[in-house]
């Protein structure tokens, strides 16, 4: 592959069919989406073979300066690989869901899924701050548009809370980056990674930058816009938010506030901790008591993503590639779960827990899916979710023993909301006529959710396919955080001397 | 002589609006197509003429105007939006109206009077140019004298212009009479021999900068703005919107960073709070408007306040990001009211009213995106070209220290992103309203065209000569 400007043919393929998609008929449109993604997943794959685990750190990287402080800069890590190839897994599988349930307007949707691929390969592949910046906010207006035009009932509130949070957090991320290209005189991202900024400056860039990742993310207490959004979206736009755009958040933590900022990092990870540990035991009693289905899973959500930020910020080894480990997973499992939704709110158009019951009677096929994504949510081993929570946890623990405590809290609690899911969906007798009559998974059904259920499995198996590209990228992460990292409370520390309990008793001799 | 060759597009467009003036006198309405297209060719020769003029002539007529690089840089933002804006009364004034030939006329006046106020290094001939430009927008505001509300917005138009012109008069003069001089340079040296220390030099800073102000809408003398921008014929208001404006602020830019340069602290809080009240006012404002006209009145106060943002930063490296975000917002905003130009009923009487967008992604899908991409744009969301505008003034605040301006200005743009969003939602979210009457004007379409490509992801191509040319201009100025 060398010589082929690979990511710039990845970004430019599904804008162009986004193009086509808006001068034909319907079904056209769908097979053009469909195409236009498989080629890009393909491409994806041969990428991930051709990427050489432990060579250069950038592979696949182009260059093309457009002008003084803007450059068409892109390459990969294999952070940056894995999270590409996540988006361009999900892509067809996206379309594929779509195929049947949007009726309405649908050469526009495609264009827009397909804008929506680019974006999110490009804020992967981009390595210039203002690139990065171009395509991390460029995604909105396509969001907006799928959740405003083919949303829910309440889909204007939602597309307008997601657009002005999402925004409102960003600008501010913006001013930071003319601040450190003005100072640094540099936008290119590796080279920023590698630049020292005094640490009083960090502390203010470091906020900056949270504004804008941690309502991506989101965290509590900027997550209030993901509840509406995810509920309101149509099914294939839930998978897009839930699986690849929040993880937008975590990836700028990672390629900006950890290596840039290490030092504002460290003084901020109290901070971190304590969010992340409301998220993770909040959200997850906020799930607990959701009626809607999509609602639920949006919480989930917000909770996992608890466990990316506990990991990132122990600064160790484990602690960053659990947390990658759980974006990965999170990214296909919440993704799965909306799929899941999905396919019975095509049969029966409502989210309601209360309509469902005793699916697994009727619908075996589907029970056996849902069983493995629900037991892939709550970690359980052998699936991808194990992997990430148990090495973030791990991470943690090195960090902070309190932190620990509450993300395994939330580790019982994500069974309670989960299981009580699975059991209310699929377990005991249908509360609906319409319920007991729905017919199991159609062939397209299946092909959306096998290979993902394959894909979840794999990573919980065997973790290493996806451990091994990042290893020297969170090795160079380290390197920078270091320094600063905390030391943690659960070290061996020495204690009192023992009692001594021979000598006491020989004096009573 | 040389100093003739200096001012080749003046002359052109002069001498060209007095024969098109005795032409249109006598030649009766029938000759309103030929007449408004003589006029577009006369823009375009003076834009053509601007081609290989020296980047520095100095100043000519003894200091009076100086055709440097800046003042190029202005004249080709201006004679193609003013170009544009007679294209776009094709087919307007004639029903209705008994003379339509004039139109094009007052353009070509007002266009001079521009090209003289964006030239000018002398209070002197500064006065003249504006003068000229507010007379014959007075008129043009008033076009359709027939309708009570453009009777009205020229008369509001005439009383506030002429209270303002009073104002930036007594200003002039009181610089006159505590420096003895009406050039830039006389008037930069005094500063920097007198400082700000003199209360009658500081007086005559404010007068000046709160004419320009009210001549560029800025928060807080814009009250006139709304009412005229409704009131005026569409295009009309189009053209209010992006020539005369790009003209203000860049005379305003020469003002300051010419005359006023020495005085830079003095006059730099000024237009912080300009910049600041205008961006917010403009964002607040907008919020509840349902007629297009009122709304995209308040985008363009929105922006001036951006473009203020990159004066605050000052010298030149401010300058090139105030010439970058003008050419990017002036394509915007011409896009934007062609789009509203096109909004007319079946029965091709214009509508104003933006429930009448509701589903026109349904019913004119090309239509409704080419809105779309300017309202996106004018919001300031990536990928489109209005964002990097709004990031080079930002760049440039940030980089003269200016970090908590900044912030402020870039939240007052979330607010603004809520109410173009709103059209986005109208057009986009809502069920169709009774289609529009389909406009059958090729030259608007591919203008409209044009600037929707401008304003897409493909004007990042753009960014490396755009920038180098409002450098280049920038730096003529010191």
């Amino acid at each position: 592959m060398s010589g082929l400007p690979v990511l710039t043919i990845l970004i430019a393929l599904p804008l162009f069919a986004g193009v086509v998609c808006l001068f034909v008929n319907a079904q056209a449109a769908r097979w053009i989406a469909l195409l236009s993604t498989l080629a890009g997943l393909a491409l994806g794959a041969g990428m991930w073979v051709a990427f050489v685990a432990g060579g250069p750190r950038w592979q696949f990287t182009e260059h093309l300066a457009l002008a003084g402080n803007f450059t068409w800069a892109l390459g990969v890590d294999g952070i940056a690989l894995l999270l590409m190839e996540l988006t361009l897994f999900l892509m067809p599988i996206c379309i594929l869901a779509s195929w049947r349930s949007i009726q309405h307007r649908v050469p526009e949707y495609m264009a827009a899924f397909l804008l929506m691929d680019a974006l999110m390969v490009g804020v992967f592949a981009a390595q210039d701050l203002f690139l990065f910046y171009v395509f991390f906010e460029g995604s909105l207006i396509p969001m907006y548009l799928i959740i405003g035009v083919w949303g829910g009932v309440e889909r204007i509130k939602a597309s307008y809370k997601f657009f002005l949070y999402t925004f409102l957090g960003s600008v501010l991320m913006l001013i930071a980056m003319l601040y450190m290209v003005s100072t640094s005189g540099t936008t290119s991202i590796p080279a920023l990674m590698a630049y020292d900024f005094p640490p009083e400056v960090q502390t203010w860039l470091w906020l900056a930058f949270l504004a804008s990742f941690a309502v991506k993310l989101p965290m509590w207490p900027v997550h209030t816009w993901l509840p509406d959004a995810h509920v309101q979206a149509p099914t294939a736009g839930s998978v897009i938010l839930a699986g690849i755009l929040l993880k937008l958040g975590a990836y700028g933590f990672v390629r900006f506030s950890l290596p840039m900022f290490p030092d504002a990092s460290a003084q901020f990870m109290p901070l971190m901790f304590t969010l992340s540990g409301i998220a993770i035991v909040y959200t997850s009693l906020v799930a607990l008591v959701q009626k809607d289905m999509k609602k639920l899973i949006a919480y989930s959500s917000v909770a996992h993503m608890g466990f990316v930020t506990f990991g990132l910020f122990a600064m160790n080894r484990q602690g960053i590639e659990g947390a990658l480990i759980v974006m990965l997973s999170h990214g296909l499992v919440s993704g799965a779960l909306f799929l899941i939704v999905g396919v019975i709110y095509d049969r029966m158009h409502t989210r309601e827990i209360a309509a469902y019951g005793g699916l697994s009677n009727n619908m075996p096929g589907y029970a056996l899916l849902f069983m493995v994504f629900t037991m892939a949510a709550v970690g359980l081993p052998g699936t991808s979710g194990f992997v990430g929570e148990f090495l973030s946890l791990t991470g943690t623990y090195h960090a902070s023993t309190w932190g620990a405590l509450a993300g395994t809290t939330g580790i019982i609690l994500s069974a309670c909301y989960m299981l009580w899911l699975y059991w209310q969906i699929c377990f005991g007798q249908a509360r609906t006529k319409e319920a007991a009559a729905m017919p199991d998974l159609s062939v397209r059904e299946w092909w959306l959710l096998g290979p993902i259920a394959l894909a979840v499995l794999w990573m919980g198996v065997y973790p290493e396919s996806f451990l091994a590209p990042m290893r020297n990228d969170v090795g160079y992460i380290l390197q920078r955080t270091e320094r600063v990292a905390p030391a943690g409370d659960s070290l061996p520390t020495p204690g009192k001397q023992p009692l001594k309990i021979l000598d006491a008793g020989a004096a009573h001799k | 002589m040389t100093y003739f060759a200096a001012i080749v597009p003046e002359l052109i467009l002069t001498i060209g609006a007095i024969v098109l003036m005795m032409a249109a006198a006598f030649a009766g309405r029938r000759a309103s197509g030929a007449i408004s297209w003589a006029a577009v060719a006369l823009l375009v020769a003076a834009t053509v003429a601007l081609i290989g003029a020296p980047t520095h002539a100095g100043p000519v007529f003894g200091g009076l105007i100086a055709a440097d690089g800046f003042a190029s840089f202005g004249k080709v933002v201006i004679f193609p939006s003013a170009a544009v804006a007679v294209l776009m009364a094709h087919g307007w004034f004639e029903r209705g109206t008994e003379h339509a030939n004039e139109y094009p006329v007052l353009i070509l006046f007002s266009a001079v009077g521009m090209s003289v106020m964006v030239s000018a290094t002398n209070l002197m001939s500064l006065y003249v140019g504006l003068e000229l430009l507010s007379l014959a927008s007075y008129v043009l505001a008033s076009y359709r004298r027939t309708d009570d509300r453009s009777a009205e917005a020229g008369l509001k138009y005439f009383v506030l212009g002429a209270l303002a012109s009073g104002i930036l008069l007594y200003g002039i003069s009181l610089l006159y009479g505590f420096t003895g001089t009406m050039t830039f340079t006389g008037l930069a040296a005094a500063f920097a021999r007198e400082g700000v220390h003199s209360l009658g030099l500081l007086f005559g800073l404010v007068f000046l900068l709160s004419g320009i102000a009210f001549k560029i809408s800025a928060v807080p003398f814009h009250m006139w703005t709304p009412d005229v921008y409704e009131g005026a014929p569409t295009p009309v208001t189009a053209f209010f919107a992006t020539a005369p404006k790009a003209a203000g602020i860049l005379m305003g830019v020469r003002v300051c960073v010419e005359a006023l340069g020495p005085a830079t602290d003095a006059w730099r809080q000024i237009i912080v709070v300009a910049a600041l009240l205008s961006i917010f006012l403009g964002a607040v404002g907008a919020w509840g408007q349902m007629n297009i006209k009122r709304l995209l009145a308040y985008s363009s106060i929105n922006n001036v306040g951006f473009a203020l943002i990159g004066l605050a930063a000052g010298g030149a490296a401010g300058a090139s990001a105030v010439l970058f975000y003008i050419a990017v917002y002036v394509v915007m905003t011409l896009g934007a009211f062609l789009c509203a130009l096109w909004m007319r009923d079946a029965n091709g009487e214009p509508i104003e009213d933006m429930a009448s967008l509701a589903g026109l992604s349904q019913t004119r899908p090309a239509l409704a995106g080419a809105f779309a991409i300017f309202m996106f744009s004018l919001a300031g969301a990536p990928p489109l070209f209005g964002f990097w505008a709004k990031l080079v003034v930002f760049d440039a605040a940030v980089s003269a220290g200016l970090v908590p301006l900044a912030v402020a200005g870039i939240l007052g743009a979330v607010i603004g992103a809520y109410y173009y969003l709103k059209v986005v939602k109208i057009m986009y979210m809502e069920e169709p309203a009774p289609a529009y009457m389909r406009v059958r004007e090729p030259a608007q379409g591919l203008v409209m065209f044009a600037c929707a490509l401008l304003v897409s992801p493909a004007g990042y191509l753009l960014i490396g000569p755009l920038g180098s040319l409002a450098d280049r201009a920038a730096g003529t100025l010191l």
